[in-house]
């Protein structure tokens, strides 16, 4: 017995307005726990930019603050997986998931709410990083349009991670398991264009970092907000806008589905 | 309730996880209005049981229906009727009480109003009124039951899932989730409950079901399983361990029937028909072997004596 389309699709929207409540009512009672989430890429953002500012040489002299914003936040957004698996993860082990799914409400809700609540804090994130960034001589040089899309870029990786947290956390169901999730991403991070150029790592490692999706989003917020770069030179290099958006959406094809089993797995 | 019948209803259900064999063909049939208490120890398949009535597991083979509705094919139906306690407090530990149960209702489809109107009255109920506001984090484990029992009840379902409501709780929080569970009763709700405490399943349900092994070795109300142990017990508590065995085997002479053995109690147990004959029967043969009773006394079967029956066969022979 199902209910007609029309109103399924309403149910699904209040319930996952219902569930983003929920989240930023956390935040409501945990300020610190979120100040020091959207605080920690601005201290980054300090620390790198005077303490190895001075020491980065980049081409034709470039200001390091302005080239590490891009860097710095694409990274934000790749840990933003931590954020998403630890919500899941604790609903699953503390049996929250299961109250959901003996309710009367959508399952789909269930993502979509915690996808809108992430994403939310992710843009606030971005807000205040960018903000500082400014304050510290920062800025975007080709335009409001060209900003906003590598604004939207940096939320569409945000997004993708979205599912990779939501798998994994379906997966492996413990909350603790985050630290694990911390060191593997923490590589993934730096062996990127985040901070240096690909160039001047060994090969194997140039070739991961060259093609690793977070470089891909890095050189094209870099490219859309006219900073410094390390240039073209690779073909990922120079095809960093489109592959800033097909590394995401292959991500999301890949772990949206898998997310999809995991959850109708959760019942057999 | 979609039609007249058994709120809850199962036939056949059977449930594996790999090899092992979690429900090995699980009927059943709970009448509306009373208590089902499931009985068994860890790993008997109780909360595979719970999980599949409530929707939330998927049997390998069977059917079951819950105020009517199949829970695979209705589910949605199932769930608007049911509420679920599982062993765990599944709630959000960094809201408040009331911010629980508003998130709950609203989860319901309840209007903000309604909701929140809803909260305070379960709020009240549950006597949770004064801590409503602070963080679930900070509750005690009987209060978070109390809060996951409240949330089970948003929209009055008219039947209840409580798996091992009262593991882990102090006797007074325990006392606190009977007087619940009766409350409801009283109300017309259907209860399906499982436990591991006999005492709990003696106190609350009208039915019982033991479950061992995926299996339903026994069924009926707590007095009847205590008479399938063969009526009433004759205890014999005597004065030295050394008695014990001299004891018994007189016992066993004059009854027919091999007495249990409590070695710390100094206590001999055996099942009897006729009250009155039977307690004059053990006393002579006792006084005749020339023992001495400290005390003696005719009483019914604990539903503990019927349960190690069902799911442990083996008594203590004396030597």
């Amino acid at each position: 017995m199902t209910a007609l389309p029309l109103s399924r699709a309403r149910w699904a929207a209040a319930d996952t307005a219902t569930l983003t409540r929920r989240t930023l009512a956390h935040w409501a009672r945990r300020p610190g726990e979120v100040l020091v989430g959207l605080l920690f890429p601005v201290l980054l953002l300090l620390m790198f930019g005077y303490l190895f500012g001075g020491a980065m040489a980049l081409p034709d002299g470039a200001d390091y603050r302005e080239f590490l914003l891009p860097g710095m936040v694409a990274m934000t957004m790749l840990f933003g997986v931590e954020t998403t698996y630890t919500a899941v993860a604790v609903d699953t082990a503390r049996g929250v998931t299961d109250r959901f799914r003996s309710l009367p409400m959508s399952r789909a809700a269930v993502v979509t709410g915690r996808a809108l609540a992430d994403l939310l804090h992710s843009a606030a994130a971005l807000a205040v990083v960018l903000g500082c960034g400014v304050l510290v001589g920062w800025q975007p040089h080709r335009g409001p349009l060209r900003a906003l899309a590598a604004v939207a870029l940096l939320l569409l990786l945000r997004f993708a991670m979205i599912w990779l947290g939501v798998y994994l956390a379906l997966l492996l169901r413990r909350p603790e398991t985050v630290a694990a999730l911390q060191i593997l991403v923490w590589p993934l991070g730096f062996a990127s264009n985040a901070f240096v150029a690909p160039a001047t790592m060994p090969g194997w490692l140039a070739a991961l970092a060259a093609w690793n999706p977070l470089s891909a989003t890095v050189a094209a917020a870099r490219d859309l907000f006219g900073n410094p770069g390390w240039g073209a030179g690779s073909w990922p290099a120079e095809h960093a806008v489109a592959l800033a958006v097909a590394w995401p959406l292959l991500l999301v094809a890949v772990f949206l589905p898998l997310s999809v089993r995991r959850w109708q797995r959760l019942g057999r | 309730m979609r039609r007249d019948g058994p709120a809850i209803e199962a036939e056949g259900l059977h449930k594996r996880y790999g090899d092992v064999v979690a429900l090995d063909g699980v009927d059943l049939a709970v009448p509306a209005g009373t208590v089902c208490a499931v009985l068994g120890v860890n790993g008997a398949g109780k909360s595979t049981l719970v999980r599949i009535l409530t929707t939330l597991l998927r049997a390998d083979a069977g059917t079951a229906r819950v105020a009517g509705y199949d829970v695979r094919r209705q589910a949605d139906r199932a769930r608007a009727h049911l509420g679920l306690v599982g062993q765990h407090a599944a709630v959000d530990e960094i809201l408040g009480g009331r911010q629980n149960l508003v998130l709950f209702g609203r989860l319901h489809h309840l209007s903000p109003a309604r909701a929140a109107a809803r909260a305070d009255e379960l709020l009240d109920r549950f006597d949770l009124r004064a801590a409503a506001d602070r963080p679930v984090a900070t509750w005690s484990g009987g209060m978070r039951r109390r809060l996951d029992l409240a949330a089970a009840l948003i929209v009055d379902p008219p039947v209840l899932f409580l798996d091992e409501p009262t593991t882990g709780l102090d006797p007074r929080a325990r006392s606190d989730v009977w007087d619940a569970v009766r409350d409801l009763v009283d109300t017309g709700a259907t209860v399906l409950l499982t436990t591991q405490y006999l005492e709990e399943a003696d106190r609350l349900a009208d039915t019982v079901r033991v479950l061992d092994h995926g299996r339903v070795t026994a069924a009926g109300t707590p007095e009847e399983l205590k008479s399938t142990l063969g009526g009433d017990r004759v205890d014999v508590v005597l004065h030295h361990p050394d008695d014990l065995t001299p004891a018994a085997a007189a016992i066993t002479a004059a009854t027919g029937a091999v007495p249990t053995v409590d070695r710390a109690a100094l206590r001999l147990s055996v099942p009897v028909t006729d009250r009155v004959a039977a307690l004059a029967a053990v006393l002579r043969a006792v006084d005749a072997a020339g023992l001495r009773a400290g005390d003696v006394a005719v009483r019914r079967p604990t539903l503990d004596e019927v349960f190690l029956h069902l799911t442990d066969s083996r008594t203590e022979v004396p030597a």
